[in-house]
């Protein structure tokens, strides 16, 4: 086995709840957070749900103190909410002690305020301050800024779906090597018209709640969400005495080589990456006690996935689920709501509900979790795949 | 129905950019997908937008498509019998 | 720890760069404000079926990356790691555009599907059949050092051996009208000899992209070692300094065993003072060159910057295009890259001969 880097701290803001607490608590008690989208406004508001984070952009400034010449996207706010929190919750107060960066993962970065002003960016000199919010890498600066990280790594991940994951892999890494004591890895993005739109004409928006890896699935649901962990050095723990959540023990990522947006039937890209993963980590596939899939319940994901982790466990398949039943599909925050609710499984020995299934689907005979499951859980794996053929997978544990 | 035909082809070409291809250059029966002009899914979800935009017919899942654009006749067959405009 | 090589190099830049065999030996001179990349034949290496969804940031990686490819003598790799502060603007802006221009209504998947920011690395590992690891940064200005960094460690500590990393970015048609609304272009054409002494607020933008093969063993081809890099999300300028003598010290070395230091200088009177007080301070017996005359500002320019440093190191020639002062050392051993944008994510590269 090989040693994992040490997760102190989480903090999240998704659908189902403003922070890791309310987190757990949907999670536990079936609570969805899919409704009808009610912050911008679309002719396909009927058509769609979402998992939406139901505060205004004027909430979120309130609550964040910000003053009103502020140019942080939604992204940007959401993205401080979660990452102050984990701050909060790994005891760190002061950011400077230690070398400390930071890695998100967006793909709408500030294109909501973008799509909002695209026309008027160019007349009207009021929104114009949000010209420089758009690019993806103003929300991690932001977020940062917030934080009091200054003169140290600040750096950005877009590879869609699976950017989350991709941070909390460099995370890791650049710890490993000595390069940061500590890290705050994660992602944040917010509903957009564009991404609504986007999807839409992929033919793979739900009209009703998602329901991953059921026969008759009609699709994702996309979400808005944030969430950051804290990853510190067995240094940084010594020196502090500090409590270790769980363990970043495996991570991979593969490229699946074979469409712009779908996977192949296969999961040739999803089953490198879990082998990948669990090489790093060291062990066995039967040595996976939960599976937090990747599990987007559209046709083409969920078909794909199955298959590829039929490949690497075969008869010995753990619990799965997918928990996007809850959340809708955070894009490229998802891997990191899954990565803080597969620490969330370890530490309360609890596998969470694969909402919503009903039906098993035809091509193989894997039935997700459908109910929630107290186990004795030493190590979760959580898949994160996305456009570009991007598959990860990260593997937590309980013992490092 | 030769000139739906006509204009099926010229709006495929534009519409998936295929520079190197002329109008002349598909046949009627010619296969769309695979082995035949090379289309993939992501040419299909175009042509639904396409059906829709521009002859009025709504497809609600992708895979109907499949069946539709098999070839420019099939296209224009279904499309004489469905169009709303 | 391996040491880590720049193997190939590949750079189409608004001067005739995608030819590895000049270097800077024809300038092409503008007088603009916004500026376009030398065309090589694109069709001669994207096959058309693959270039016919492809915008120009797309179809310049994607050639970039084959010329690196060939020139490293290598058919894969194990990551292909990619940077791009704005990511792939055409396709964005033709898919917003056309939701507020349709409100919302007969939208084709094309451009969404394209406008991701990890297009460009997808689409090459597709052309290439390649799964290995494939991330992209999208980080500003240190869009490109991030990439670089990440294929550092991963050859370091052998987790791979040959390692594809690249820069792109493309010119969006709204983006540059709304940033020269804001003044971060600048407000009258200038010409190349002009952009540095224009003393105007903002920079000449342009398109462009630059790809490396750079791995833990040394080939025939090689250019460079690459000996560190490091990135800052913040510096003031009164800090610079001390930073990139910190980051010299780390690296066993000082200001003055520097033989040539290259500056991101892109003639914005309110920023160019970064590299002036450097000019003036520590690097002022150093020979000093820049680039963004020749081929503008944009987020992954400074991947430029060591494609010059890779250049001079192999053939040992400053041209004088390029060059601040005068010192005209004998010979080059080490080479310093110093860029930042706006005042924020500066970056630090340092090359050694190989």
């Amino acid at each position: 086995m090989n040693k994992g880097v040490a997760i102190t701290g989480m903090g999240i803001i998704s659908a189902i709840g403003n922070n890791v607490a309310e987190n757990y608590d949907a999670l536990i008690n079936e609570k969805k957070g899919i409704t009808r989208v009610d912050h911008i406004e679309t002719i396909q508001r009927e058509e769609i749900m979402v998992g939406e984070i139901k505060f205004t952009n004027d909430e979120l400034i309130a609550q964040l103190n910000l003053s009103p010449e502020n140019n942080y996207s939604r992204t940007a706010m959401l993205g401080v909410i979660a990452a102050k929190e984990a701050i909060a919750d790994a005891g760190i107060n002061d950011i400077k002690k230690f070398k400390t960066g930071i890695v998100s993962g967006t793909s709408v970065g500030g294109m909501d305020m973008t799509e909002k002003y695209y026309y008027q960016y160019l007349t009207e000199k009021e929104p114009q301050k949000y010209i420089e919010s758009h690019h993806a890498g103003d929300s991690t600066q932001k977020i940062a800024e917030q934080l009091g990280i200054e003169e140290s790594l600040v750096t950005t991940i877009s590879t869609a779906c699976s950017s989350a994951a991709n941070a909390i892999m460099l995370g890791a890494r650049l710890i490993k090597s000595g390069k940061l004591d500590r890290v705050v890895v994660g992602g944040a993005d917010c509903l957009s018209k564009f991404t609504i739109n986007g999807f839409k004409t992929l033919m793979i928006l739900s009209d009703t709640y998602n329901t991953p890896f059921d026969e008759n699935r009609k699709g994702l649901n996309l979400g808005e969400a944030a969430a950051f962990l804290v990853l510190e050095s067995d240094e940084v723990i010594k020196a502090e005495n500090k409590k270790v959540l769980a363990y970043v023990k495996g991570y991979g990522n593969a490229n699946d080589a074979f469409h712009q947006t779908a996977s192949s039937d296969n999961g040739d890209g999803a089953t490198l990456a879990m082998e990948k993963a669990l090489k790093v980590a060291g062990i066995k596939p039967s040595e996976i006690d939960y599976i937090n899939a990747h599990g987007t319940a559209t046709g083409n994901n969920d078909l794909s996935e199955g298959r590829a982790i039929l490949r690497i466990f075969g008869n010995e398949m753990p619990e799965f689920s997918s928990t996007k039943a809850f959340t809708g599909h955070t894009l490229a925050a998802a891997g990191a709501i899954e990565a803080v609710y597969s620490v969330l499984a370890l530490q309360n020995n609890v596998i969470f509900p694969n909402l919503n299934f009903k039906t098993p689907m035809k091509e193989f005979s894997m039935i997700p979790q459908t109910e929630l499951k107290k186990k004795e859980l030493n190590t979760v794996l959580s898949n994160s795949f996305g456009f570009g053929g991007n598959c990860s997978a990260v593997i937590f544990s309980k013992e490092a | 129905m030769s000139e739906l035909k006509e204009e099926l082809k010229a709006k495929i070409i534009e519409q998936l950019n295929l520079e190197d291809v002329a109008v002349a250059d598909i046949a009627d029966d010619d296969a769309l997908f695979g082995d035949g002009l090379g289309l993939d899914s992501i040419d299909a979800l175009e042509l639904i937008v396409m059906l829709d935009k521009d002859y009025g017919i709504r497809l609600s899942d992708p895979k109907e498509g499949r069946k539709i654009f098999e070839s420019v006749q099939v296209m224009a067959d279904y499309i004489q019998e469905h169009r709303t405009k | 720890m391996k040491k880590v090589y720049i193997n190939s190099i590949a750079s189409i830049s608004p001067q005739k760069t995608f030819d590895n065999t000049i270097f800077l030996d024809e300038i092409i001179d503008y007088n603009d404000t916004v500026i376009f990349v030398q065309d090589p034949d694109y069709k001669q290496y994207i096959p058309p079926a693959a270039a016919r969804r492809m915008a120009k940031g797309i179809k310049m990686g994607v050639v970039a990356s084959k010329i690196a490819m060939d020139e490293a003598g290598i058919e894969t790799v194990d990551a292909i790691i990619t940077g791009t502060g704005m990511g792939c603007m055409i396709d964005s802006e033709k898919f917003v555009s056309a939701i507020i221009d349709n409100n919302e209504q007969y939208l084709t998947p094309t451009s969404f599907i394209q406008s991701t920011h990890n297009t460009v690395a997808g689409q090459i590992a597709l052309g290439m059949e390649c799964k290995a690891y494939n991330f992209t940064y999208v980080h500003s200005a240190i869009s490109f050092e991030a990439a670089l960094l990440d294929a550092k460690m991963q050859l370091e500590n052998a987790e791979a051996t040959h390692i594809l990393v690249g820069g792109v970015e493309e010119l969006g048609e709204h983006t540059t009208k709304v940033h020269r609304v804001i003044n971060h272009i600048k407000p009258e054409a200038v010409t190349i000899s002009e952009v540095l002494n224009s003393k105007t607020k903002g920079a000449v933008f342009s398109e462009g992209t630059n790809f490396f093969v750079i791995s833990n063993q040394r080939r025939e081809s090689c250019y460079a070692e690459l000996v560190a890099i490091e990135t800052f999300n913040t510096l003031q300028k009164d800090r610079v300094s001390e930073a990139i003598e910190a980051f010299l010290k780390e690296n066993n070395l000082k200001a003055d065993d520097i033989d040539v230091v290259v500056f991101g200088n892109n003639g914005d009177v309110d920023f160019d003072g970064f590299y002036n007080q450097l000019s003036k301070g520590i690097f002022s017996k150093t020979q000093q060159v820049f680039y963004k005359h020749l081929v503008g500002e944009n987020n992954t320019v400074s991947a430029f910057g060591v494609w010059l440093a890779s250049k001079i190191l192999k053939t040992q020639s400053i041209a004088e295009i390029v060059k601040i002062n005068k010192i005209n050392p004998s010979k080059i051993k080490t080479v310093l890259c110093y860029n930042q944008y706006r005042g924020q994510n500066h970056s630090l590269v340092l090359l050694k001969k190989c």
